[in-house]
C-alpha cells in the first residue's frame, strides 16, 4: 500500500481553528472564575487569527487534499471570510444577553467555535462523508446551544425539536447520499459528476436519490414543505442563539447546496431544478402570507427567513455559475441583515422583557430615534427596497432566473416580494407613527451593542450605495 | 433458493419483523430488546455478505454497550408509555398508508431491475484468510483520515454539548461542597478567636449540708 502524506498547508484554518477551540474549551475552566471575559475575548480573537490565516493564503485556484476530500477554491475563501465576519457579530451581541438574562457560560463560545469548524468542514468538503461530517458537527453543537439555557421550557422544547427533525432530515440526505453512492460507485464530487455525464449510471436510482438529497438540503435550509421548524425553534431559542442559527449556519447550507448541485450533480440538472422550482415557490408565498399573521417579531423574522430561502434558491435553480454567484451573493447579504435584524432584538432585550414582540416596537422613535432609525434600515434592506444592498440581492436573482428562462418565476417572486414589504412597513409604521405603551427612553444594553448594531445598519446601507466590490467578489469566487 | 439466500431473508425477516414490533410494543424494556434483536440479525445480515468485522463490532458495540447503557436509562426513568402512545392509533391509518406508498416506490427503484446481481455483477467471494479488519482499517487510517479525525471532533462536540447540558452545580445550602482553595487560604485567626475575659475568682463551694446547719 502506497500512501503519501497529504499537503496539511490548505487546511491549516481549520487546524488552527480546531488547535484554539480545544485549547480554549480547556482554559476556560481555569479563567472562567477568575477572569470572567477570558473566553469570550479568546472566542473574538481566534476567529482573526483564522481569518488573518485564510487571507493570508488566499487562493483562486482549486486545490484539493487529503486524498480529494477536502477542496480549497476561492468560493470556500470568500464563504468563511464571511462566515467569520458574521461570526464576529453574533459573539458581540450574545455575550451582553447572555449576561443580560444570566447564563453567560463559556461553553456557549466554545460551541460556537466548534459550530464555525463544522461550516468550515461543509463549505470545503468534497466527498460525501466530509459533507455530512462538517453537517453533524455544526448541527450538534447548535442544537445544544438551543438548550443551554436549561430553566426555560421554550428553550429546551426548541432545542428537542430542531434535534428530533434535524436528525429526520439528516437521515433522509443519508439515504439520498447512499443511493447516489450505489449509482455511481463514488463518494468524491468531481468524480461523481463525471461518472453521470459518461451516463454509465443508473439514471432512475440518481433521480430516487436526487430526490433525498433535495428533500435534505430544503430540510436544512427551513424552505417549504420542510419548514415546520423554523418559526418554533427561532421562537423558542434564546435570541443569542437565534441569532446564531439565523445568519452563519445559512452560508454553510449554500455551500452544501453549491457543492452537492453544482459540483457534483449538475448532470442531473433535470431532476433536481423542477423539485427546486416548486420548493422556491412555496417558500416565497409563504414566507410572505404567513409572516402577516405573525405578532412576534422572532417569529416574523423566521418567516420572513423562508421567504429569503425560496428568493436564493430562485439563483440555484437558473443552474448556472451566474446564477449560483447570484444566489452566494444573495445569502451572505441576508446573513448580514440577519445579525443586524435579530441584533436590534439582542440590544434592547432587557433581563424579564425579550423586546421580540412587534407591540414592544411600539413608538420607538419617540424613545430612541436613533436605533429606530438603524431598525428602519434593517427591515427595508430584507424588504429589498433602494438603495439599501437587500435590493441588490434580490435584483441581482431575478436577473439571473430571468436569463435561464423562467420569467414567470421572476413574476411571480417580485410579487411575493411585494407582499411581504407589507409587514416588514407595519413594523416601520408602529415604530414611527404608534403611540409607545411606555415613553420612557430606550437605550441598548450597552454602548457596545449600539455601536455593533449601528455599524451593521450602516454597512447596509453603504453596501447598498457601492455595491459592485461585493458582487463581484461573489461573480469571481463561482 | 441457495442457502445463502435462504439464510438471507430469515435474517431480513427477523430484523424486520423486531423492527417493527420495538415501536409497537407497550413495555419500553421489552422494545429495547427487540431492537437488540434487530441488530443481532442485522450483523447477521452484515457477516453474510463477508462484511464479518462490521457484524462483529455492531454485536459488540451496540447490543454489548449501547444497548446495555439504554436498557439500564430506560429502567431508571419512569416512562409513561400510555401518554408517548397517544394518538398512535388515530395517526396508523395515515401512517400506514404514507408507509405503504413509500414502500411500493421504493421497490420500483431498489427492486431487482435495478440492483439486481445482473446490474451490479455477482460480488466475488474472498478467500477464508481475507482480513476484513485490515480492509477497512487501512483506508480509514489513510485515505479517509480527515473524515475520521473529523468524527473525533464530532465526538468532542458530543461530550462538551451533553456535559454544558446536563451538569447542575446545586446551590451550596443543598449540597457542601468542599472548597480548597478556601481551606489552603484559612489562616489560624479566621478559625480560633481569642477572647480577652477578666479572670473568674473560685469561689469557695459551700455545702448543701453546712447552710442547712447554721
Amino acid at each position: 500500500m502506497n500512501f503519501v502524506i497529504p499537503s496539511f498547508a490548505p487546511a491549516m484554518p481549520e487546524m488552527v481553528l480546531l488547535a484554539l477551540a480545544s485549547f480554549i474549551l480547556v482554559a476556560d475552566t481555569f479563567w472562567s472564575k477568575r477572569y470572567q471575559f477570558a473566553t469570550y475575548y479568546a472566542t473574538q480573537i481566534s476567529l482573526v487569527v483564522v481569518g488573518f490565516l485564510i487571507l493570508a493564503s488566499f487562493t483562486t485556484e482549486q486545490v484539493f487534499t487529503f486524498n480529494d476530500s477536502f477542496v480549497r477554491d476561492s468560493f470556500a475563501d470568500i464563504l468563511k471570510l464571511f462566515t467569520l465576519i458574521v461570526s464576529l457579530g453574533i459573539f458581540l451581541f450574545s455575550r451582553e444577553y447572555l449576561l443580560q438574562h444570566k447564563f453567560y457560560s463559556g461553553e456557549f463560545f466554545v460551541l460556537g467555535l466548534f459550530g464555525i469548524l463544522g461550516m468550515f468542514v461543509m463549505i470545503s468538503a468534497n466527498n460525501f462523508i466530509v459533507l455530512y461530517m462538517g453537517l453533524e458537527i455544526m448541527s450538534l453543537a447548535m442544537y445544544a446551544m438551543i438548550a443551554l439555557r436549561r430553566n426555560s421550557g421554550t428553550a429546551v422544547e426548541a432545542g428537542m425539536k430542531y434535534f428530533v427533525l434535524g436528525a429526520l432530515a439528516t437521515g433522509m440526505l443519508l439515504y439520498g447520499f447512499s443511493m447516489i453512492y450505489g449509482a455511481t460507485g463514488t463518494i468524491t464530487f468531481p468524480e461523481m459528476a463525471q461518472v453521470i455525464n459518461s451516463g454509465k449510471a443508473d439514471g432512475i436510482v440518481l433521480a430516487f436519490g436526487v430526490v433525498f438529497v433535495v428533500i435534505g438540503l430544503a430540510f436544512k435550509l427551513g424552505a417549504v414543505p420542510f419548514h415546520m421548524w423554523m418559526p418554533d425553534v427561532y421562537h423558542g431559542s434564546p435570541t443569542a442563539v437565534t441569532l446564531y442559527l439565523g445568519t452563519a449556519p445559512k452560508l454553510a447550507g449554500f455551500a452544501m447546496v453549491y457543492r452537492l448541485l453544482y459540483e457534483a450533480m449538475p448532470g442531473l440538472v433535470e431532476d433536481w431544478q423542477s423539485l427546486l422550482i416548486a420548493i422556491s415557490i412555496l417558500s416565497m408565498g409563504v414566507g410572505a402570507i404567513a409572516a402577516i399573521a405573525q405578532d412576534n417579531l422572532k417569529r416574523m423574522l423566521a418567516y420572513s427567513g423562508i421567504g429569503h430561502v425560496g428568493f436564493m434558491l430562485m439563483g440555484v435553480l437558473a443552474a448556472t455559475a451566474d446564477g449560483f454567484s447570484a444566489a452566494m451573493f444573495y445569502v451572505i447579504i441576508y446573513a448580514i441583515t440577519g445579525v443586524a435584524g435579530f441584533g436590534m432584538i439582542v440590544a434592547l432585550s432587557k433581563a424579564g422583557n425579550e423586546f421580540d414582540r412587534i407591540v414592544d416596537f411600539k413608538g420607538l422613535n419617540a424613545r430612541n430615534p436613533w436605533l429606530a432609525l438603524m431598525m428602519l434600515i434593517t427591515l427595508f434592506s430584507m424588504a429589498g427596497i433602494p438603495p439599501f444592498i437587500g435590493f441588490w440581492a434580490k435584483i441581482l436573482v431575478i436577473e439571473e432566473v430571468v436569463k435561464a428562462g423562467f420569467t414567470w418565476l421572476a413574476v411571480y417572486a417580485v410579487i411575493t416580494a411585494v407582499i411581504s414589504a407589507f409587514y416588514y412597513l407595519r413594523v416601520v409604521k408602529s415604530m414611527y407613527f404608534d403611540k409607545p405603551e411606555d415613553s420612557a427612553p430606550i437605550e441598548a444594553i450597552t454602548p457596545a451593542l449600539n455601536w455593533g448594531v449601528s455599524l451593521t445598519a450602516i454597512v447596509l446601507l453603504l453596501l447598498g450605495l457601492l455595491p459592485s466590490t461585493i458582487i463581484d467578489l461573489a461573480y469571481l469566487s463561482i | 433458493m441457495t442457502f445463502e439466500q435462504f439464510i438471507f431473508y430469515l435474517l431480513a425477516a427477523i430484523a424486520a419483523v423486531s423492527g417493527l414490533m420495538m415501536i409497537t410494543v407497550k413495555n419500553p424494556v421489552k422494545a429495547a430488546l427487540w431492537l437488540v434483536l434487530a441488530f443481532i440479525s442485522t450483523a447477521g445480515v452484515w457477516i453474510t455478505a463477508q462484511a464479518e468485522f462490521l457484524g462483529l463490532v455492531l454485536i459488540l458495540v451496540y447490543v454489548g454497550a449501547v444497548m446495555v447503557l439504554f436498557l439500564f436509562v430506560v429502567m431508571m426513568l419512569d416512562i409513561n408509555m400510555a401518554v408517548l402512545k397517544e394518538g398512535f392509533t388515530k395517526y396508523l391509518p395515515l401512517g400506514a398508508m404514507a408507509a405503504l406508498a413509500i414502500f411500493a416506490l421504493m421497490y420500483m427503484v431498489l427492486g431487482p431491475e435495478h440492483f439486481g446481481l445482473d446490474v451490479t455483477g455477482t460480488p466475488d467471494v474472498k478467500a477464508a484468510d481475507f482480513s476484513n479488519t485490515e480492509a477497512i482499517a487501512v483506508p480509514l487510517y489513510t485515505v479517509h483520515v480527515y473524515a475520521f479525525v473529523l468524527a473525533a471532533v464530532l465526538l468532542l462536540v458530543g461530550i462538551v454539548a451533553a456535559i454544558a447540558l446536563t451538569l447542575r452545580r446545586r446551590p451550596t445550602t443543598e449540597v457542601l461542597y468542599q472548597n480548597i482553595d478556601k481551606q489552603v487560604k484559612t489562616l489560624a485567626a479566621d478559625r480560633f478567636r481569642m477572647v480577652k475575659m477578666d479572670a473568674v475568682k473560685e469561689q469557695p463551694i459551700v455545702e448543701a449540708g453546712e447552710e442547712d446547719k447554721k
